[in-house]
């Protein structure tokens, strides 16, 4: 844990303005986080049609008991490559940082709506860092417990009671993974003017001046805002 | 061979041994007779009792001609793959999708004779009392128990998960790769529902497969049994395993104390508890969890204030970025 993590990624900008808005999200992470969202959601409404028989009708979605089988672990492989790739672009913004324990020591405070009395934070709070490396532990445990399970292709390579612990491991991470999900989503909606990062890829100043001003204040530090070249 | 009639209980004609009559017959049990179906809550209780049968296979009895197999592959219309000699008489070297029964041959040395014993066992579908593939389905429907016992599959219900094989606990079904459907042994319900017994016990030459009712046929095991045991095998017994509620496919072994001597058949096979959990605190725990986090957002996004941006924290932004006074960053900030 340290003090280096790095609050602003490239691509951040802030656009002058009224209102100012700060760029949050190019173009290309939207769309790898909107291919991961998609893949994540299929993932779920497929997994849980043969996770619980009441929903097994959510595979006609998919055009079938057979074809759920058959899609559901590529739509795995999909996610897994698209949230790596987006992994990459963000993992060092999230890394942990010592004032992310002040933040999680005071998150009534947060969930009060009083974050003026919480430390200054960088581009993610320790609830969004939570998130991230949630996702990324869980699709790690899903991908690798799903091929064991993946039976088309490697149902010869694994023996039959490493299956049952893959299969069971599977179920157990996928409720997770939702969980987080259902977290993930309810707090961009709980929190206003959050989807538009991931919609326009920017957002308010006053937004980043409420949840995120260290990394504002580091933004507006920097010598020409407009447009800031790769090399910073 | 004709059944005891149990109290209450519908009896059938069955055999392994007559021929069948040669006036066409109607199927004497169907869809009303389930008593489990997969992934379906609500099946109705059957109306009647089957009287439960059974195929006993005696291992002593067993000369290992494989006339089973091929009476399996000619009723069951499978095309088993044409395999190499590697040396053994197991052939081909596993069950397939294609290949319901097999005899695996065992070669054992009795440790307290040292003869060298020649162990064959007529695997395949045990169909279990308790059956661990049709609880690990999810396809509603894709594998049936009978009230007589029979466990089948219904393959246009198939997904081709291969969860029942996490379920087996005697690793009998297989994913066909042509149509990506489980497939196994069924008892051969089609010609049990008509009176006659499973293509396997009509072709074994030495009646070491025979087929009748559960309780017929643990009497005729009780003989046999009796006959292995005066004959010098003092551990010879009835292979009926109890943790799996009994299975409709019985063995009669000269070495009950060790099953698994003959191929790994499992000493006291049950549904493997990594299966039960996955199947039951896995599936409600798990829907509870997701059901309260889903709930408690919404609740909470009805009643609790939303996390909204003032006016004045819009001003500080702008005041911010045109370079004019804004508050200081709290002390000690990192």
């Amino acid at each position: 844990m340290s003090d280096q993590v790095e609050e602003i990624q490239p691509g951040d900008s802030i656009v002058p303005g009224k209102p100012v808005t700060v760029n949050r999200y190019g173009p290309l992470a939207r769309l790898n986080h909107w291919v991961t969202a998609t893949s994540l959601i299929l993932l779920a409404l497929s997994g849980l049609a043969l996770f619980w028989p009441g929903l097994f009708f959510l595979t006609n979605l998919f055009g079938g008991g057979q074809n759920t089988r058959a899609f559901h672990p590529w739509i795995g492989v999909l996610l897994f490559v698209s949230f790596f790739v987006f992994f990459f672009q963000l993992w060092r913004a999230n890394l942990p940082a010592k004032v992310d324990i002040v933040w999680l020591s005071r998150i009534r405070d947060f969930l009060a709506g009083h974050e003026d009395r919480l430390p200054e934070l960088g581009k993610y709070n320790a609830g969004q860092k939570f998130i991230f490396w949630a996702m990324t532990g869980l699709i790690l445990v899903l991908i690798a417990t799903g091929i064991v399970i993946w039976d088309q292709y490697f149902g010869g390579y694994f023996s039959i009671p490493l299956r049952r612990v893959a299969v069971l491991a599977h179920s157990v991470a996928a409720v997770l993974i939702i969980c987080v999900f259902i977290l993930h989503v309810y707090a961009a909606i709980w929190t206003r003017g959050t989807l538009r990062a991931m919609t326009r890829g920017s957002v308010t100043g006053g937004w980043a001046w409420r949840h995120h001003r260290k990394w504002l204040r580091q933004l507006a530090g920097r010598p020409g805002t407009q447009r800031p070249g790769p090399a910073e | 061979m004709s059944g005891s009639n149990t109290a209450g209980m519908v009896d059938s004609p069955r055999t392994a041994v007559s021929n069948p009559p040669v006036q066409p017959v109607a199927a004497h049990f169907g869809e009303a007779d389930l008593c489990r179906r997969s992934a379906t809550r609500d099946l109705p209780a059957p109306q009647r009792q089957l009287t439960p049968v059974a195929k006993l296979i005696d291992v002593s009895k067993c000369i290992g001609c494989k006339a089973c197999q091929s009476a399996c592959i000619e009723w069951n219309d499978t095309h088993p793959e044409m395999e190499h000699n590697v040396g053994q008489y197991t052939n081909p070297h596993d069950l397939t999708a294609e290949m319901y029964t097999l005899m695996r041959f065992t070669e054992w040395v009795n440790p307290e004779t040292d003869n060298l014993e020649w162990l064959i066992r007529k695997d395949g579908c045990m169909h279990c009392d308790d059956p661990g593939c049709l609880k690990a389905c999810p396809a509603p429907g894709a594998i049936v128990q009978y009230t007589n016992g029979i466990v089948d599959f219904i393959h246009e219900n198939c997904i081709g998960c291969g969860y029942c094989i996490k379920g087996c606990p005697f690793n009998i079904p297989r994913i066909s790769r042509a149509d990506h459907r489980a497939y196994k042994c069924t008892l051969c319900s089609d010609r049990v529902a008509v009176g006659q017994g499973p293509a396997c016990a009509k072709s074994c030459p030495t009646q070491a497969i025979v087929f009748g009712t559960k309780e017929d046929m643990k009497r005729h095991a009780a003989e046999r049994v009796a006959d292995l045991k005066s004959r010098g095998f003092a551990n010879a017994g009835l292979y009926d395993p109890a943790g799996v509620g009994g299975t409709h496919v019985m063995y009669v072994l000269h070495h009950n104390d060790r099953p698994g001597i003959y191929a790994d058949l499992p000493e006291n096979p049950r549904i493997s508890p990594l299966v039960q959990t996955w199947k039951g605190m896995t599936k409600y725990v798990g829907l509870a969890a997701m059901g309260l986090m889903a709930v408690g957002s919404v609740i909470h996004g009805v009643f609790a204030k939303p996390n909204r941006v003032s006016e004045e924290e819009e001003r500080h932004a702008e005041d911010l970025v045109e370079g004019r006074p804004v508050p200081p960053p709290p002390p000690g900030q990192p």
